[in-house]
């Protein structure tokens, strides 16, 4: 259910960025979402779909730019990816491991048409 | 087809941060020390703040709870106002988390003013409440030892950005599985050094050195 609160800060993010640029509408957004979201896809095209009628994002294509989520090694300062569950280092086994990235939720651009 | 491309990059919980911030500041204003505590369904929230509040009754604390959850039952603030402190009830209409929206409109019907403490009992979920900042103090996680010892490892984002741990029901740990080290070593990987108090809200072994805790960060 938590997809539905994110979908509707995602569309008030966007209509507030075109209205600003006085678009006609919206016709694509791109979301930077970090593999540690713990966000499904499909579920925010889902709620997107039904709360965007009859907005200026009506119709509008979702993107989801996932980065990856990487982490580093305290003691060795080796860095890696996550991709599985958390694991200690994979060079020295330490556990004293610090996120780096991968928890990005942001909006990176809105594609727009102009008023003509 | 489209002619513009308009760069952003806003944070999409940019709405909710900055209200969780007002919130903190409404707390700061009336020196009121405030918890968001989260936990999965059944860990012993509601229990686990019963202990805290009996055990606080002759310090002349006074505590305030927030009590959300995702259907209007009444069954925790019930318990809470039993105690003799005030509960407010807040129904997230379905939704998995509260988020500080919620917490602002809890926040117009209670007297912080005459409250010391403010504790916020998130609804039972280890994954969403993780992300939405309600502008408390401190984020405090209860993991209760039968829920298992790979609990860190499967729900990585609540044991990160959090400032305390509760391993609650250690009373039932003879009966259980539950690997304490293998526990801590996940958590200490998400979050070095994380001040953590294990305990029982039912026996009362351990809650101790949690008051003391929880004492100090007390207006005085
Ligand atoms: N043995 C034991 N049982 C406990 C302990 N703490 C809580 N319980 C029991 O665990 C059950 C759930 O406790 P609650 O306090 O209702 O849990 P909760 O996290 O508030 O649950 P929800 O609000 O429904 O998510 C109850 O039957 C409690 O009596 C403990 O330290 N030891
Ligand atoms: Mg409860
Ligand atoms: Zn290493």
């Amino acid at each position: 259910m938590h997809e539905l609160s994110v979908t509707e800060s995602i569309l008030e993010i966007a209509c507030r960025h075109a209205e600003q640029a006085q678009a006609a509408r919206v016709t694509d957004v791109h979301l930077v979402i970090g593999r540690l979201s713990s966000i499904i896809d499909d579920s925010v095209q889902f709620y997107w779909d039904l709360i965007s009628k009859e907005t200026l994002c009506e119709d509008a294509r979702l993107h989801f730019k996932r980065t990856p989520a990487i982490l580093t090694c305290q003691d060795c300062h080796q860095e890696f990816e996550l991709t599985t569950e958390l694991i200690p280092c994979p060079n020295c086994g330490s556990a004293r491991i610090r996120v780096l990235s991968g928890d990005e939720f942001n909006i990176e651009s809105i594609e727009i048409e102009r008023k003509s | 087809m489209s002619d513009k491309r308009i760069k952003i990059v806003e944070k999409i919980f940019d709405a909710n941060d900055r209200l969780a911030q007002q919130n903190r500041q409404r707390f700061d204003d009336s020196n009121t020390f405030a918890i968001n505590l989260m936990a999965s369904p059944g860990a012993g929230k509601t229990t686990f703040i019963l202990a805290t509040i009996n055990a606080m009754l002759d310090s002349n604390v006074r505590i305030g709870v927030i009590e959300g959850d995702t259907a209007p039952v009444t069954i925790d603030s019930d318990k809470i106002a039993a105690a003799g402190m005030p509960a407010i009830q807040v129904n997230t209409g379905g939704q998995c988390h509260m988020d500080a929206l919620m917490v602002e409109s809890a926040l117009e019907q209670l007297s912080l003013e005459e409250l010391d403490l403010v504790i916020v009992e998130n609804v039972g979920n280890l994954i969403c409440p993780a992300s939405f900042d309600l502008g408390t103090h401190s984020k405090i996680v209860i993991a209760s030892v039968p829920e298992g010892d790979d609990k860190p490892y499967k729900y990585p984002n609540i044991y990160r950005g959090l400032d305390v741990l509760i391993i609650n029901k250690i009373d039932l740990l003879p009966y259980l599985d539950f690997d304490m080290d293998y526990f801590r070593q996940g958590v200490e990987m998400l979050n070095p050094g994380l001040e953590t108090f294990a305990l029982s809200s039912k026996t009362g072994e351990g809650l101790e050195s949690w008051l003391t805790w929880l004492k100090n960060k007390l207006p005085q």
